[in-house]
């Protein structure tokens, strides 16, 4: 994308039928850390990856919890992503107060894409540079939901956002059919193997990463550390047993990056 | 039926009582709802647990005794989110009171004991009125069956007077099975003059621990 004559106000459509201001918003999100989730019938789980601004600073916080049943996981601009957090919580709060249940997850998410949507069309707003995952558990099931600075949602399987993400998304592709089937610990494990295809090479360590987990009877929360390094832990070991079994079964997964660019199932 | 006065209350009866130890407390209120002289039901809660470690039980009108819940639970989970950790008993007094101040022209009508373990780890007992106003004690009682209650811990809790000057920290010496017995009597006791309370009473007794709950029988007339 170039600089043009259309891009200085969200509320000048190009010639081609573009807001481009909205679509540099949507670039915000894809600079940001990665972020993953997945979902099986029961369960739904996000992990992110915490960049940390230089080595003497705490590392940024990218999942929020919203309620007992819904937590988000952000990417791009982490001011906007916590000040969406802020409103998602006085929602879920409001509405437990006047109808004493949790808000349908359904609900939120389009709450949330209506308050995008406003700032797409206001002359002195700008869009809302993050992308949230959304992760939450109702009476109609579990539910992954994706919104955009767009205005946009679609609710998925499995989905990842930011930086790299089409390694995770790539990764997930393969395997997303199997997910409903999956038992909470698969679910947990897969999301840690996607979080490490977006790191490419990278160490993946506990300290780098987030994972928050909701289920049915388990009110959304996010993971110890300790926990996550030991399932990090029985990932190693089992590619280790791999690589010393077969050498040429470690290069698979690095080449089918490269086959998978053309339209994914899970692509917008 | 005839609604004279205070017309958009009810007083719906029932005692509440709290008494704060060295390292617990007791919070315990009956579970009798009236109206006039007629009982609506023998089973309502007048306790909710506000935190971890923090309990509230009112007398008056319950009706507004459930919508200050609820909108303490509310301020209570904004709290949480903002300060990832659970408020403290001297935290939710403070806020009580000023949930009650702010509608000092319309009031709540609840007369509100709140109970917990402060951050040291010691009983506490806030004592309110309807419009906010409190002060830490080391027992309180509110309800119809107050009067004939309070007398009676004054004489047996042997804690430093709570009318002395200067104010004395007057946690019971007591230990938790003797405060929790002497509960059981004062409601007992109570439940035989005063017509609004009986049934049953439900008694939470909170410490290190957590928080256990008991119910035992009263005189049914």
């Amino acid at each position: 994308m170039f600089r043009n004559q259309y891009d200085t106000d969200v509320t000048t459509w190009s010639p081609a039928g573009r807001l481009f201001q909205v679509e540099y918003a949507m670039e915000a999100v894809k600079q940001g850390a990665a972020a993953v989730g997945l979902r099986s019938t029961s369960h739904v789980v996000l992990a992110t990856v915490n960049k940390a601004a230089s080595d003497l600073s705490s590392h940024q916080r990218k999942v929020f919890k919203i309620d007992d049943h819904i937590g988000v996981a952000i990417a791009g601009l982490t001011a906007d992503g916590r000040v969406l957090s802020r409103y998602l919580r006085n929602e879920c709060i409001n509405h437990s107060f006047v109808y004493e249940s949790p808000l349908p997850v359904s609900r939120l998410v389009v709450r949330l894409a209506d308050k995008a949507q406003v700032c797409t069309q206001r002359s002195w707003k700008r869009p809302f540079g993050v992308g949230l995952l959304v992760a939450g558990l109702d009476e109609t099931g579990a539910h992954l939901y994706y919104n955009c600075p767009s205005g946009n949602y679609f609710e998925y399987q499995a989905f990842a956002i930011g930086s790299r993400s089409q390694a995770a998304k790539t990764f997930m592709e393969r395997r997303f059919e199997a997910f409903n089937g999956y038992s909470r610990d698969e679910l947990i494990k897969d999301a840690l193997f996607a979080i490490k295809e977006t790191l490419q090479g990278e160490k993946l360590t506990s300290s780098i990463c987030t994972v928050a987990v909701v289920g049915i009877d388990e009110p959304f929360h996010m993971l110890d550390q300790k926990i996550i390094q030991e399932v990090i832990d029985s990932i190693e070991i089992k590619e280790d047993d791999a690589a010393a079994a077969t050498a040429a079964a470690d290069q698979a997964p690095m080449q089918e990056e490269d086959k998978s660019s053309e339209a994914a199932p899970m692509d917008i | 039926m005839a609604i004279r006065g205070n017309w958009m209350y009810e007083n719906n009866g029932g005692t509440c009582v709290a008494i704060a130890g060295a390292d617990y407390c007791v919070i315990a209120a009956d579970t009798r709802l009236s109206v006039g002289y007629s009982i609506y039901t023998r089973d309502y809660s007048k306790i909710c647990k506000l935190a971890d470690k923090c309990v509230m039980a009112s007398s008056g009108f319950q009706g507004d005794l459930k919508a200050l819940q609820k909108n303490l639970a509310a301020k209570h989970l904004i709290y949480q989110h903002q300060h990832n950790k659970q408020m403290s008993c001297p935290a939710m007094a403070q806020l009580l009171s000023n949930t009650l101040y702010y509608k000092r022209f319309f009031p709540y009508y609840t007369f509100n004991i709140l109970g917990g373990l402060d951050s040291d780890g010691k009983g506490c007992v806030f004592t309110y009125d309807a419009v906010g106003s409190y002060e830490r004690v080391g027992y309180s009682a509110h309800g119809t069956g107050a009067g004939l209650i309070i007398p009676v811990l004054d004489n047996q809790l042997k804690s430093p007077s709570p009318l002395l000057l200067p104010a004395k920290d007057a946690v019971t010496p007591l230990s938790e099975m003797e405060a929790v017995d002497l509960v059981k009597d004062v409601f007992a006791s109570a439940t035989e003059r005063d017509i609004y309370t009986g049934d049953k009473v439900e008694i939470l007794v909170i410490n290190a621990s957590g928080i256990r709950q008991e119910l035992m029988e009263l005189r049914k007339d």
